[in-house]
């Protein structure tokens, strides 16, 4: 028998059984997952997009910079004047669709994903301390977060990026800077009500230090709301990504992202109506793959909602 | 008695835990001394906010704010637990000294197994591979009478009944073989036979262990179930204290009295059972003098002015109350020659 199988959190008394007998944990999470028709439809999302934004260079049938005046604007494969050559049209310069949806994911999905782990995980770990703490950690750090919420994150975010420029890592670390707050004030109000729980002071009756308590006792349980929230930010901030596109300050040409498309389509939005509804669904199937994925780690990550499944 | 002569293991003296609230200090817990014999089981009992549970958490070091220990000494093994480092006090928690609580299903975490909550204690205490550490919780288990351990291993909290629950928390506070169990109403969430199974569980292993243990409750049944000697608490402070036996048979304080009038009797029958006049005073408006007197049946013009000491009226048994001033007085006697005021 492993021990280890023990210290999974997320798993019911069968699947740690079967885990004993020596199956491989990576099975028996795949078998947790096709057991929900959310977890699976999630899955299928994420992975889908992840494998479009690594092999974009195989998969788009064009070169997404590739212009051509002689087709500008060109609609979508089932309208009227529309030609398989671009199925989804093209954009004002004559640029394949397709291709730069497909393109645009690389970005999108680094930004999305990226800034929300960094968001995460300094609210995450803030609002633990300011929440187990109380006193005057809880106190400054709370001043902190008051101070961040009084100022529009817009404008902060265009300070920041007009300071250091903006590529890629920056835009990443800026987003996840300005957006830790509202992960610290979950996780804090989540913290301050779990430390007053009994079996958070019986851990301490055994003698377990702080920050075992912590991170082992305190942390698994706001996980839940934890992936709520930052699943349904990974929407907020690409729609972030792309007003700061729209101001200059984003994602700079030729690089593409969902965003900076979306922002650009909004000008054609009355003639060719594709240019920012392709990307903007794009992101809406992603966030909405993502979202389906949290949920069900959410529900997995709970040993009591396990009885509940089919 | 040679008993007496021994080092206690626990000694408690003058042990003030105050609550520093908005609206003032609270003194929930104010002078209390007692102490506990190895291999002794003492309770406390009380009613609700007379202090017991702050007793014990002050014991346990486990206070939380707004509370502190104000004064008094609370020697275990001779060592003052108030001047102990946070550090210090960790590693005595669990291993030395443990505790069971009230609730057994909010006291274990709901995302671990309790196969895993069992062996956390006991790798953090005894330093054991994973390995040896799974295998003393499977001992454990069996220990606390759960059949087919090595399947309780893998359940989580919410998969067990309550009283294997309380069985668990049993498991995990004895698991590094403390020299004292603190037991803070272990039984008041369970059913009458849960009760009495546990309270069984725990006699046995306390023969087996030779633990000693603190009960607090409020049951006084569950007291004369287990306990060697009894420490009544009133208002934050001890207001008698002395062998069960001599204190169920004849109590000498009036309150330790209508505690025991207010319990129902098998062999009794009554139209209504007795109710203690009255209620707790808070501790903003309390009494001067005696702070049981507005509440006294026996209640003379002293108790209003001074405050009695706790005084020995027998080898080992103290009573805190002018009743007993110059020598032993039997309150049913001294109740029956006086006509009941009301």
């Amino acid at each position: 028998m492993s021990t280890n199988s023990a210290m999974e959190p997320g798993t019911s008394m069968e699947e740690q059984f079967e885990v004993s007998k020596g199956i491989n944990p990576w099975i028996r999470w795949f078998k947790l997952l096709l057991r929900s028709k959310t977890g699976t439809t999630g899955f299928i999302i994420v992975l889908t997009v992840c494998i479009t934004a690594i092999f974009a260079p195989q998969i788009a049938p064009y070169d997404p910079d590739a212009m051509n005046p002689a087709n500008m604007n060109a609609p979508p494969v089932w309208l009227e004047g529309g030609t398989s050559a671009h199925i989804l049209g093209t954009d004002s310069l004559g640029r394949d669709m397709l291709s730069r949806v497909i393109y645009g994911s690389q970005v999108s999905l680094l930004i999305g994903v990226f800034s929300v782990i960094v968001a995460g995980s300094i609210g995450l770990v803030l609002g633990i301390l300011a929440g187990y703490y109380g006193r005057w950690i809880d106190n400054l750090l709370m001043r902190v977060v008051d101070a961040f919420l009084a100022v529009p994150n817009i404008l902060l975010l265009l300070v920041i990026l007009g300071i250091f420029g903006s590529n890629l890592i920056t835009l990443i670390l800026v987003l996840g800077v300005t957006n830790w707050v509202i992960y610290a004030r979950l996780v804090r109000g989540e913290v301050l009500t779990l430390k007053e729980r009994d079996f958070i002071r019986a851990a301490r009756s055994i003698g377990t230090n702080d920050r075992t308590i912590m991170f082992k006792h305190i942390l698994p349980n706001v996980f839940s709301s934890f992936i709520v929230i930052s699943t349904l930010s990974v929407a907020t901030t690409l729609i972030i990504e792309a007003s700061l596109s729209f101001l200059g300050l984003g994602i700079q040409p030729p690089t593409i992202s969902w965003g900076y498309m979306l922002s650009t389509g909004r000008d054609y939005l009355a003639t060719s109506w594709w240019l920012a509804t392709f990307p903007g669904l794009a992101i809406t199937i992603t966030v909405l793959g993502i979202i389906f994925l949290g949920d069900w780690l959410r529900d997995v990550l709970d040993p009591r909602s396990q009885g509940r499944r089919p | 008695m040679i008993q007496e002569q021994e080092k206690p293991l626990l000694d408690v003296r003058n042990l003030k835990t105050y609550f520093h609230t908005e609206n003032g200090v609270v003194p929930s817990v104010d002078g209390v001394s007692f102490h506990i014999n190895k291999g002794e089981v003492i309770a406390i009992v009380g009613e609700s906010g007379c202090g017991k549970s702050v007793t014990s958490y002050s014991v346990m070091g486990l206070v939380g704010q707004p509370g502190k220990i104000e004064g008094g000494e609370i020697l275990f093994e001779e060592k003052d637990l108030t001047k102990l480092s946070n550090g210090q006090m960790r590693t005595l928690r669990g291993n030395e000294i443990s505790m069971i609580f009230q609730e057994p299903l909010t006291s274990l975490n709901p995302l671990f197994t309790v196969g895993f909550q069992i062996s956390e204690v006991i790798m953090l205490h005894e330093k054991v591979s994973k390995k040896i550490a799974k295998q003393k919780t499977v001992e454990m288990i069996n220990k606390v009478g759960i059949p087919n351990a090595s399947k309780i291993y893998y359940s989580f909290p919410h998969q067990l009944s309550g009283g294997m629950r309380q069985r668990i928390m049993i498991a995990i506070a004895l698991a590094c073989n403390p020299k004292l169990l603190i037991a803070d109403e272990p039984t008041t969430a369970l059913d009458v036979t849960i009760q009495a199974q546990i309270l069984q569980l725990m006699k046995d292993l306390r023969q087996e262990l030779d633990t000693s243990i603190l009960l607090i409750t409020h049951d006084l049944g569950v007291v004369a179930e287990m306990v060697d000697r009894v420490i009544v608490m009133y208002a934050g402070q001890v207001v008698e204290e002395g062998n069960v036996f001599k204190l169920f048979e004849n109590p000498k304080h009036p309150y330790t009295k209508g505690l025991m009038d207010s319990t129902p009797k098998i062999h009794e029958r009554k139209e209504e059972l007795y109710s203690i006049k009255g209620t707790v005073p808070t501790p903003m408006n309390m009494p001067t003098g005696c702070r049981f007197y507005p509440r006294c049946e026996f209640a003379m013009e002293k108790c209003k002015e001074k405050a009695p000491e706790l005084l020995e009226v027998k080898q080992g048994y103290h009573v805190r109350c002018w009743l007993h001033e110059e020598g032993e007085v039997n309150l049913d006697e001294e109740f029956n020659r006086k006509p009941a005021t009301t």
